[in-house]
């Protein structure tokens, strides 16, 4: 037992000197984390915060004049034209000039003084319809805080209803906040997968497998050996992005670092044994790679990382129930910002142990199967 | 004459050449599963999660409801929400067993309508409370979105009936051009096709220089009178028609399967396309000959040209709302040229001044980057 | 294209090329080496590893650029103008690169079509080819499947394509069997003779550069003869005996006294002799204690050995000492195989062999490529199951009693396979621990292994920068870390020149001389001469089996005493013969 347990440090040791030693291996390990971490921090957002766009203003009456000054105060939107026909409409729409472009009548003012409700007409560009979903949706807020102020001041009776929205755990709607705790999950994984079967694949190529196996090691003790590795630079580079996530983006930690790294654990032991059953098909280097990009692919776009998991067909949905980043990702968002405990994350944790408890043993039988 | 005649033998034999390295090219490709597996399957099941399982367009949100007001008119604006193909509505009584809901994201959102609404709703200043699930701020924003435009038109329903509760002196009336059905297929489909030829275009031939470096393949065949122009199209050329055949998956499925409309003509399409394929190609194999090393060319080029055709290319996220020094960034990058080329002749059509402009860009990569990649690579041992 | 037939088909004049090492050290390659090969003549390039013997090849065909001097090649300047040199010459690697993906054929096609062969030459050369080369029958099979020899083969065959005016070839022979390498030679003499072509080919079997017009001694960069190959085995002229150990002094201990000795050369057993070579001086009398000596002709290898004792003085690699003795020759055996059986789908790889090897015995384990050797080899450790009959190694089957079995064996791969990214500290410390050794005992077998192999000036490089003689020893040093009874080596000594073969067999005879048994591959037939016993397999089959003598005995008739090469081939093709058939490949 004892001597087994020495072995196997001996051989986490090696694989970790291994890794960690090349200069390129661990640029290749930390920096491309980082770098993503940090450009995803920045780019992966679906908040605009520059809309250029032109106005056909029919009118020019003071209720237009103001609806213009409040959208260009906002700082989000800027004015690219003042137009004056619908044909260069077109054009600007076309060529990607503005991204919406305001129509305003001629009876503009005379219908809000007169009590009825004047139409502010929005042409989007739809090209991406996400965008301009959320632009339209600026505009709104921009018209209904008009509408407001105009009522007041106008003496009118207030609103007979009003909407108070309130958004729990991302009061800003920063779509930054919700990225980058679940990138502790999707960075590393493809990491983890990666240095798992690159492992052996490399053992294999470079033919000290065999040396390996003419030693006192057991298969199983060269599993734990490869696994053990790959879980530890996994929980470093999980750290190195929480590290980003709090000291760059000060983005506030709600939860307890106890319940994150266990479910991180957990996640981590089923990503390798992914990792180590992949490796078993897997004969080169170059095979390690591309066979792990592919299996990565569907794992990271099913994920919930970039379009919502409840948004997918329902055969799909069952399918993400086998996908270890699916809970990975809910676990980190939802211990980051919403601080929850243990009690709260079971139905994530027990498909993680689950996946562990059935990829783990499956490479092992496959690793030993392989060997005789 | 007789110079002529020297040169379209010197001419043949070159063609010879890269015939001869084409034809090995192609069974390498077709003998190695792995090959294979990224140049074929991988776009296949790319296309069937774009087309078929991913989506950014909110349908069937589930919702909780609760109505501490039982007056006809609060049960109406519930009906509103029920009617909605946005929600997936359950009804409850109190706020706690929702924001329980909440709290296991068993629901997105909840609209809590309170007990003194029908009475204050005479006088003026009634109010539905809205609480949304910040997990994912585009979803969330989006629903709000859902949510006022839910209550807007029982607003309207009320209005047209009599009673008050009139939509406010502006309405904003807005129409999406080019995808009015908002549906994000619309912009997800021609987004794959930049991932797809991405893919193979850069990421399969980062690999194929450097495997033959480490191989040792290259020495023996440097040693013939074969030249490195030869030697980079015989590369070229086989990866250019495989990316062909993920394009032509890709523009079928995007046409007949998922029905997004193709509003500009095809060969407009087809032209561009093939522009940006020889950019991913040229780039990859210039980064294949400098780097001479499998592993460390693969993770390169995932760095400068993968991450960057989801993430910087504008296919997700608007580039205009990146921050400055990311946005320079994106113009040295050949997706942002492609997207902008595809979502136009897809949703808008043949626009020539997007698409001139565009791809004369992209000619002006390819060219530079071959040109690298041809001074890079040396009929010489290090 | 037959041009003027005086002028030299290579010709170096003062050529310097240097390199920078990962460590930053500056490596002097070529230190002013000017060299001429005779148009239509063959030529051989020898010399210890790091003599300069690829670059100066690489740097013939263009691949290289000189730093000072001038090389031509069929009168081009190949720094100027290398594509012109490029066309006009065949070229082949020391590892040549064959797409293993694609198949005999469509290699052949492929540099067919690249050196712009038509159709009337394919038609033309390739039944010439596939006749000289024996790959007929093989065309659709894929490159990565053929063994060494025919691998050689093919990259000949392709370098032959298209009718080269220089032939340049490096290292062509390595890892090749006798019987392919035997085969390799009639084509090359057949170019040589009947068509007319220059070859330059680079070889570390010195026997190999007597059979060519002309050898060229690299050392250390400079140039130390050229010229007729005679002019290297003259210098040992009258100098090479054969040397009969005093009764009851087994030959292999005289071998390693002998080359201790002041005034020899070389020694190298030969069955119960001792073949020496002794310097100009008259000191050898001593340690050769009056034994009897039977004056032979020199060879190559023994001038050879001369030049370079003179210029590199004495002193091979110190004989090694384990910590402590094991029990010698208790003459039990430690490794019994019986009726061993491997098949490989439809195919048999190894077919009923038997065989024990005894305590503290060197065992040879012989045969061409593709023979079963490296399939019985691999059973024996534990790598593969047997399909069928039993073996037992030091007590036990590898297989099923895993760890405890292999506690007793040392394993040396035929291809460097330690962690090339860790220092060579970190390599043994990791084998170490591996085979349970720790805390005191630990570091004092660490230190010793550091010093018996010399690593000590070493200890911090990456395994993978090492000089090639010392990733050799650096995995042999930790093979015998756990002081195993057995140690495995398989072809040990491919690619390594002749001075470091030497100092290899003094430490596994030291390590043989103090009870631990060795079993080795190896495709160099005089090293069978290092063993106490050899078996010969062809085909899965076991052929002979007994001392170097005994297996000698069975090529008598050649008048004179066959060497090992000799006895090997005839083994091997009297077997062939009677099967009617050649080996099913």
């Amino acid at each position: 037992m004892l001597e087994s347990l020495r072995r196997i440090l001996a051989l986490i040791r090696k694989e970790l000197l291994a890794t960690l030693k090349d200069p390129r291996g661990r640029f290749v390990l930390f920096a491309p984390p980082v770098i993503q971490c940090v450009i995803f921090g920045y780019v992966a957002s679906y908040d605009l915060n520059d809309v250029p766009y032109a106005v056909i203003d029919r009118d020019r009456g003071g209720a237009s004049h103001e609806i213009l000054a409040r959208l260009d105060g906002t700082g989000v939107f800027h004015r690219v034209a003042n137009l004056t026909d619908e044909g260069e409409l077109k054009a600007y729409i076309d060529d990607r000039r503005a991204l919406l472009v305001l129509v305003i009548g001629p009876d503009f003012e005379r219908e809000i003084q007169s009590g009825r409700s004047a139409a502010l007409q929005v042409v989007a560009d739809g090209r991406n319809s996400n965008t301009a979903g959320t632009a339209l949706g600026y505009v709104g807020a921009v018209v209904e805080d008009f509408n407001a102020d105009w009522r007041t001041a106008h003496g009118a009776a207030q609103a007979p209803l009003s909407l108070i929205d309130r958004v729990w755990y991302n009061p800003n709607l920063e779509t930054r906040w919700n990225f980058i705790p679940s990138l502790v999950g999707t960075l590393t994984m493809l990491q983890t997968l990666l240095l798992t079967t690159l492992s052996i694949a490399r053992e294999r190529e470079q033919g000290t497998f065999d040396q390996l196996l003419v030693t006192p090691f057991r298969p199983g003790e060269i599993m734990v050996g490869m696994a053990v590795p790959s879980v530890l630079i996994g929980a470093g580079q999980a750290t190195t992005i929480l590290l980003v996530a709090q000291l760059w983006f000060r983005i506030p930690f709600a939860g307890s670092y106890l319940t994150l790294y266990s479910g991180l654990l957990l996640f981590l032991l089923a990503a390798v044994g992914i990792g180590l059953l992949l490796s078993s098909i897997a004969a080169t280097m170059q095979q390690a790679t591309l066979y792990t990009f592919v299996l990565m692919m569907p794992f990271m776009l099913l994920s919930g990382l970039t379009t919502p998991i409840a948004n997918m067909p329902v055969a799909v949905q069952y399918f993400t129930r086998i996908n270890p980043l699916r809970y990975a990702i809910d676990i980190a968002q939802r211990v980051y910002l919403e601080g929850v405990g243990f009690g709260r994350l079971g139905a994530d944790l027990w498909p993680l142990a689950a996946l562990a408890l059935v990829t783990l043993p499956l490479a092992a039988w496959t690793f030993r199967r392989r060997l005789t | 004459m007789k110079r002529s005649i020297a040169f379209s033998l010197r001419f043949t034999a070159k063609l010879r050449r890269v015939r001869a390295l084409v034809w090995k090219e192609v069974h390498q490709i077709v003998r190695d599963p792995s090959t294979i597996a990224i140049g074929v399957v991988l776009p296949v099941i790319l296309i069937v999660l774009f087309g078929y399982a991913l989506s950014l367009d909110v349908k069937h949100a589930p919702l909780a409801v609760v109505l501490e007001d039982r007056s006809p008119a609060a049960t109406a604006l519930a009906s509103g929400f029920e009617l909605s193909p946005y929600f997936r509505v359950r009804i409850m009584r109190s706020m706690a067993q929702a924001q329980e809901l909440m709290l296991q994201r068993e629901v997105d959102g909840v609209v809590r309508v309170r007990e003194d609404f029908a009475r204050r709703l005479g006088q003026g200043g009634a109010e539905v409370q809205i609480l949304v699930h910040g997990g994912d701020a585009n979803r969330a924003r989006i629903i709000i979105g859902y949510v006022r435009g839910a209550v807007a038109q029982w607003a309207v329903r009320r209005g047209a009936e009599g009673r008050s509760a009139e939509a406010g002196p502006v309405v904003v009336v807005d129409r999406l051009w080019f995808n009015e059905a908002n549906d994000s297929h619309y912009f997800l489909v021609p987004g794959l096709i930049v991932l797809i030829m991405t893919l193979i275009g850069a990421f399969l031939t980062s690999l194929v220089i450097a495997r033959e470096w480490e191989r040792g393949t290259l020495e023996a065949l440097f040693v013939t009178p074969v030249r490195v122009d030869e030697i980079l199209l015989g590369k070229t050329i086989p990866y250019f028609v495989l990316g062909l055949i993920g394009l032509a998956l890709c523009i079928v499925s995007a046409k007949y399967v998922f029905l997004v409309p193709l509003r500009g003509s095809a060969w407009v399409l087809a032209a561009v396309s093939m522009l940006y394929l020889l950019v991913a190609l040229a780039l990859g194999l210039y980064i294949s000959s400098a780097v001479k090393s499998q592993f460390v060319a693969s993770q390169i080029t995932l760095l400068v040209t993968f991450m960057p055709a989801m993430l910087l290319s504008g296919f997700l996220f608007d580039l205009r709302s990146m921050p400055a020094p990311v946005r320079l960034i994106s113009y040295m990058l050949p997706a942002r040229y492609y997207v902008a080329l595809l979502q136009t002749i897809f949703l808008a059509g043949d626009v020539w001044s997007v698409i001139l402009p565009n791809a004369a860009i992209l000619a002006g990569m390819a060219a530079l980057l071959s040109l690298l990649g041809w001074r890079v690579t040396h009929k010489q041992l290090a | 294209m037959n041009g003027q037939a005086a002028a030299p088909a290579l010709c170096a004049r003062g050529v310097h090329k240097s390199f920078r090492r990962e460590t930053g050290e500056t490596v002097q390659a070529l230190d002013g080496v000017s060299v001429e090969v005779a148009a239509g003549s063959l030529a051989a390039l020898v010399g210890p590893d790091g003599a300069g013997k690829t670059t100066l090849i690489r740097l013939a065909t263009g691949l290289l650029r000189a730093d000072a001097g001038e090389l031509s090649v069929l009168g081009i300047d190949a720094a100027a103008r290398p594509q012109e040199v490029q066309n006009r010459v065949g070229y082949m690697p020391q590892r040549f690169g064959l797409y293993e993906d694609l198949s005999v054929g469509e290699n052949l096609d492929l540099y067919a079509e690249l050196h712009g062969v038509g159709a009337e030459g394919h038609a033309q050369r390739y039944p010439q080819l596939m006749q000289m080369t024996g790959l007929g029958p093989f065309t659709r099979r894929l490159a990565g499947q053929l063994s060494g020899g025919m691998r050689q083969k093919l990259g000949l065959a392709c370098t032959l394509v298209c009718s080269p005016q220089l032939l340049l070839l490096d290292e062509p022979t390595v890892g090749v069997d006798p019987l392919s390498r035997r085969e390799l030679w009639e084509i090359i003499d057949h170019l040589v003779e009947r068509e007319g072509l220059t070859v330059l080919l680079s070889t570390s079997y010195l026997h190999e550069a007597e059979r060519c017009h002309q050898a060229i001694v690299l050392n250390q960069g400079r140039v130390l003869v050229q010229g007729a190959p005679r002019l290297v085995t003259d210098r040992a002229a009258g100098r090479s005996f054969l040397a009969v150990p005093p009764s009851g002094q087994n030959p292999r201990d005289f071998q390693a006294k002998l080359l201790d000795g002041p005034g020899i050369v070389d020694a190298v057993p030969q069955g119960s002799r001792v073949r020496v070579v002794c310097d100009a001086s008259e000191d050898a009398a001593s340690p050769l204690d009056g034994a009897a000596l039977i004056p032979v002709p020199p060879r190559f290898e023994d001038g050879f050995m001369t030049l370079l004792r003179q210029v590199a003085g004495g002193g091979g690699a110190a004989p090694i000492s384990l910590g402590r003795p094991l029990q010698r020759h208790g003459g039990d055996a430690v490794v019994r195989v019986r009726d061993l059986v491997r098949t490989f789908g439809r195919f048999t790889a190894v077919d009923h062999v038997s065989f024990e090897v005894r305590r503290g015995e060197i065992f040879g384990l012989l045969g061409p490529n593709g023979a079963g050797k490296t399939t019985t080899f691999r059973m024996l450790c534990g790598l593969l199951p047997a399909s069928g009959g039993s073996l037992e190694v030091a007590g036990s089957d590898l297989r099923s009693a895993r760890a405890a079995g292999r506690q007793h064996i040392g394993y040396v791969a035929q291809k460097f396979s330690l962690y090339g990214q860790l220092s060579v500290r970190e390599n043994l410390s990791f084998f170490a621990s591996a085979y349970g050794l720790h805390g005191a005992l630990r570091r004092e077998r660490i230190a010793w292994a550091m010093e018996q192999f010399g690593l000590q000036p070493m200890e911090r490089l990456p395994s993978c920068q090492l000089p090639g003689g010392y990733k050799q020893r650096l995995a042999m040093a930790a093979a015998l870390l756990h002081e195993p009874e057995l140690l495995f080596l398989d072809e040990p000594t491919s690619g390594a020149d002749p001075l470091a073969r030497r100092g290899f067999w003094r430490r596994i005879n030291a390590l043989a001389g103090q009870g631990v048994t060795v079993i080795v591959t190896t495709h160099f037939m005089e090293e069978a001469e290092y063993c106490d016993r050899i078996v010969i397999l062809d085909s899965g089959l076991l052929l002979a089996q007994g001392t170097p003598d005994e297996v000698r005995g069975h090529a008598i008739g050649a008048g004179r005493e066959p060497t090992m090469e000799e006895a090997f081939i005839a083994v091997v093709e009297r077997t062939r013969g009677r099967d009617g058939a050649g080996p099913q490949a």
